[in-house]
C-alpha cells in the first residue's frame, strides 16, 4: 500500500510565489503517474515535495497511509532518479548502486545478491567495475535506475531523467522504464517538460501549469478531451491549430465562421459538444488537430463547406506524411494560455491584428500540394475542439466538463 | 546465390614520414628547447651549488667556491651528512619540525574542511556574514600577531613548544584554507548530496563519503602548500621557540658575525629543502583534474 496523495498542497516561497498551488492529486498503488507541463509549472517542486527535498508550505502530503510532511527523506521510504543522474563519481557502478544499502547496513551477501540482480535487469553486468565517467550517458542513465530500484521502496521519484540522452537512447530507455515500472509495480511519479513522454509512459498523466492543476487523466482522454485551451495546446505535437471563429446556426447544426469563410459543424458535433447551444452568434476559439486537416484532393467527397482554402506556406515532407503550413483568412486565438505555450517553444507571439492564422495539417504523403498553390483543405469535423475565448475552457456538455476535471 | 560475401578489404595505405622532413620537424622546434633548457638550468643552479657545497668538507670550502667540484671531482664526499646525522641541534630540530608540520597542516585542514561544508551546505543564520568575517580575516598579516601571541603564549606556558607552534600556523592557514574548501566544496552539484540524501545517508556520512573524497584535489592542494610554508618558516619559529627551536631557525643560528658554518648549513638545508619536495612529489598524483567527471550529466 503506497499510494502518493497530496492534499490542497502548496509550496510558497519567502518572496510570496507560489510554485506550486493548491496541488489535490491522488497518484494509485502501482501506478504510473506523469507530471506535464511547461518549465516553471511547479512540476519538479511538487516531486520534490514528495523527496523530502522542499518544506512544504501548506496542505498535507499523505505516502501510504502516513502523513510525511515532516518526515525525513530517508525515512520515506522513496527512490529518486535525478535529471542529472547524480552518480557518486568517486564509487565503482557496483558502488553506486549498493550505496544505499550500505546505509540501511544490509548484510554483504544480500547487497551483493540485490545489486548484481539489478544490474542484471539493467544490462550492467560488465560494468559493475567501472567508474560512472567511463560509462555513456545511457548506461549511466542506468545505473541511476539501478540505484533507484535495488533498494525496492514504495515509491520511485524521476525528475525528467531522460532529457539528456539524445534522442534515439531516450525513446528506448522510455520503453525501458515502462516495462521496468510494470515488472516491478511501484508507485511511480515521473516528472516531464516533454509531452510524447508522458503520453507513451503514464498510466495518468497530470497537466500542470503555473503551479495549478490543470487535468488529470489518461492518455488518451487528455488528448481527446482537454480540460481547457492550454491542456489541449500543450498536448499533441505539432500542437493544436487555434483559431478564432463565431458560431452560426446552420442547417439544424451550427456553422463557424472563420473571416470570410464558413465551416459547417454537423448535428454530431453539437449533439458531443452540447454545451456549444449557449454559444450561438458568440466566439468560441476552434481547436483543429493537425491530423483532422487533409488535402481535399486526397480526401475526396467532402463538401466544400467542410472545408478552409487557404495558402500553402511551408511543406515539410518527412516520408510517412507532409507537414503542411498553410494561412487562412481567419484570425488566430491569442489568448494567455497561447501566448505562454509559444513562450515554452522559444516563439514570441506579437498581435499585430493580423488576420492570417498560420495552421499545420499533417497530409498523406499522396498529397500534391506545393509551396504557394491556394488550396482547400479538408477539415475532419468529427473531431474538433472548442473552447470559451474568455476562460479557455473546453466546450463539452451543458457544465462543460471534461473527463478528468478537477472535482472540487 | 543467397548469401551475401562480405567484400575483402584492400589492404590502406602507409604514408612513411621521409627523414627529411622528421629531420625538419624536429629542428624548427630545437630553438624552443634550447631556451628552456637554459632556463631550466639557470634556475637549478643555486640548488646544484647548494649540494655540491654540502658535500665539500669546510677546509676545501676555504679554497674556492663549489665549481671546483668539476675539476676534482675526488674532493666530493658525504662526511658532512654523516656529521649532520650525529648532530644533536640539527636531528632534534628536524624532529621537532616534522611534528609541527604534521600537526600544523592536519588540524587547520579538518577544521577547515568541516567549516567548508557547513558553509557550502548547511543552513543557519548568518552563515554569509560569519563567512565574510572568515574572508576578513585573510587580511591580517602574521606578522602583527607576533608579538601578542608570544606574550599571550608566555603568560599560558604555549611558549616554546611544539604545541604552540602548530596552533600559530594552524591560526594563520584557516582563513584561506576554509575560503578555498568553501568554495570547492559548493562546486560539488547538490543532486549529489541529495541523491545520498534520500539514499539515507548521514549529514556525517555524506561528509566523509563524498564530500571528502571528492574534495580531495582541493585538499591535496592545500596540504601541499600548509606543509611548505611550515616547513619552509623560520619568522614564526623564530619568535616563539627557543630550545625547541625547528629546523630553519636551528640552521639560521648556525650562522655566525665573522663566517659561516657552512658544512652544517649547506647539508642541513639542502635536506630540509628535500623534505617538502619529496612530499610535493607524493601527493602529485592527487591533483587530479576532472575528478567529478562523469557524477551529473
Amino acid at each position: 500500500m503506497s499510494e502518493v496523495k497530496f492534499e490542497q498542497v502548496s509550496k510558497i516561497y519567502p518572496d510570496g510565489t507560489r510554485a506550486v498551488n493548491v496541488l489535490d492529486l491522488e497518484v494509485e498503488d502501482g501506478e504510473f503517474m506523469v507530471l506535464v507541463g511547461p518549465s516553471g509549472c511547479g512540476k519538479s517542486t511538487a516531486l520534490r515535495m514528495v523527496a523530502g527535498l522542499e518544506e512544504i508550505s501548506e496542505g498535507v502530503l499523505r505516502i501510504g497511509d502516513r502523513v510525511v510532511n515532516h518526515v525525513a527523506s530517508k525515512d520515506r521510504d522513496i527512490a529518486m532518479v535525478f535529471q542529472s543522474y547524480a552518480l557518486y563519481p568517486h564509487l565503482s557502478v557496483y558502488e553506486n548502486i549498493a550505496f544505499g544499502l550500505r546505509v540501511q547496513k544490509v548484510p554483504k551477501d544480500e547487497v551483493d545478491k540485490r545489486v548484481t540482480e539489478a544490474a542484471k535487469i539493467l544490462g550492467l553486468e560488465e560494468f559493475l567495475k567501472r567508474k560512472p565517467r567511463a560509462l555513456s550517458g545511457g548506461q549511466r542513465q542506468r545505473v541511476a535506475m539501478g540505484r533507484a530500484i535495488v533498494r525496492k521502496p514504495s515509491a520511485f521519484l524521476m525528475d525528467e531523467p531522460l532529457s539528456n540522452l539524445d534522442a534515439k537512447l531516450r525513446v528506448q530507455m522510455r520503453s525501458e522504464i515502462g516495462r521496468l515500472q510494470r515488472d516491478l509495480d511501484t508507485t511511480t511519479i515521473y516528472v516531464t517538460h516533454d509531452q510524447v513522454e508522458a503520453m507513451t509512459m503514464g498510466d495518468r498523466v497530470a497537466v500542470m501549469r503555473k503551479g495549478e492543476l490543470q487535468q488529470v487523466a489518461t492518455p488518451q482522454d487528455l488528448y481527446d478531451q482537454p480540460v481547457n485551451l492550454f491542456v489541449g495546446g500543450f498536448i499533441g505535437s505539432p500542437a493544436m491549430n487555434m483559431l478564432e471563429a463565431t458560431l452560426e446556426r446552420h442547417n439544424g447544426g451550427f456553422a463557424a465562421v472563420l473571416g470570410d469563410q464558413r465551416l459547417s459543424l454537423g448535428e454530431h458535433v453539437v449533439s458531443e459538444h452540447p454545451g456549444l447551444q449557449r454559444y450561438d452568434g458568440k466566439k468560441v476559439i476552434l481547436g483543429i488537430r493537425p491530423e483532422d486537416l487533409e488535402d481535399s484532393e486526397v480526401a475526396q467527397g467532402r463538401a466544400e463547406d467542410e472545408c478552409l482554402r487557404g495558402e500553402v506556406k511551408l511543406r515539410e515532407a518527412l516520408g510517412s506524411e507532409i507537414m503542411v503550413h498553410f494561412a487562412v483568412n481567419a484570425r488566430p486565438a491569442l489568448t494567455d494560455d497561447v501566448r505562454e505555450l509559444a513562450k515554452d517553444v522559444g516563439e514570441e507571439i506579437t498581435d499585430d491584428g493580423e488576420s492570417n492564422a498560420v495552421l499545420v495539417g499533417r497530409f498523406e504523403p499522396r498529397s500534391k500540394v506545393r509551396e504557394g498553390d491556394t488550396v482547400p483543405v479538408a477539415v475532419d469535423t468529427r473531431s474538433l475542439h472548442f473552447f470559451d475565448p474568455e476562460t479557455g475552457a473546453g466546450i463539452y456538455d451543458q457544465a462543460n466538463l471534461a473527463k478528468g476535471t478537477r472535482s472540487t | 546465390m543467397a548469401t551475401a560475401v562480405a567484400p575483402t578489404r584492400a589492404q590502406p595505405v602507409v604514408i612513411e614520414e621521409s627523414v627529411a622532413t622528421r629531420a625538419l620537424r624536429v629542428l624548427a622546434r630545437a630553438p624552443v628547447h634550447i631556451v628552456l633548457i637554459v632556463i631550466a638550468l639557470l634556475w637549478l643552479l643555486p640548488t646544484l651549488g647548494l649540494f655540491f657545497t654540502s658535500l665539500l668538507q669546510p677546509e676545501d670550502l676555504g679554497e674556492g667556491g663549489w665549481w671546483q667540484v668539476f675539476s676534482e671531482p675526488s674532493k666530493l664526499t658525504f662526511e658532512n651528512y654523516r656529521t649532520m646525522v650525529g648532530n644533536e641541534g640539527i636531528t632534534s630540530a628536524l624532529i621537532t619540525t616534522a611534528w609541527i608540520t604534521t600537526g600544523a597542516t592536519i588540524l587547520p585542514i579538518m577544521v577547515a574542511a568541516l567549516a567548508g561544508y557547513a558553509f557550502a551546505w548547511l543552513e543557519f543564520p548568518g552563515r554569509d556574514w560569519i563567512f565574510l568575517g572568515v574572508i576578513a580575516l585573510l587580511l591580517v598579516p602574521l606578522q602583527m600577531a607576533l608579538i601578542p601571541i608570544f606574550q599571550l603564549y608566555n603568560a599560558t606556558g604555549l611558549y616554546d613548544t611544539i604545541l604552540g607552534l602548530i596552533l600559530f600556523h594552524s591560526a594563520f592557514a584557516l582563513p584561506f584554507a576554509i575560503f578555498l574548501l568553501r568554495n570547492f566544496f559548493a562546486g560539488i552539484p547538490k543532486d549529489l548530496m541529495e541523491a545520498a540524501r534520500i539514499d539515507g545517508a548521514s549529514e556525517m556520512r555524506i561528509f566523509f563519503r563524498l564530500i571528502l573524497p571528492l574534495g580531495l584535489p582541493a585538499v591535496a592542494s592545500l596540504g601541499i602548500f600548509q606543509v611548505l610554508f611550515v616547513w619552509n618558516d623560520l619568522l614564526v619559529g623564530l619568535v616563539l621557540a627557543q630550545d625547541n627551536q625547528p629546523i630553519q631557525p636551528a640552521i639560521a643560528s648556525q650562522l655566525r658575525q665573522f663566517g659561516a658554518n657552512l658544512e652544517v648549513i649547506a647539508p642541513a638545508s639542502f635536506f630540509s629543502a628535500i623534505i617538502p619536495l619529496a612530499i610535493f612529489l607524493a601527493f602529485q598524483r592527487y591533483f587530479v583534474q576532472g575528478l567529478l567527471a562523469g557524477s551529473v550529466k
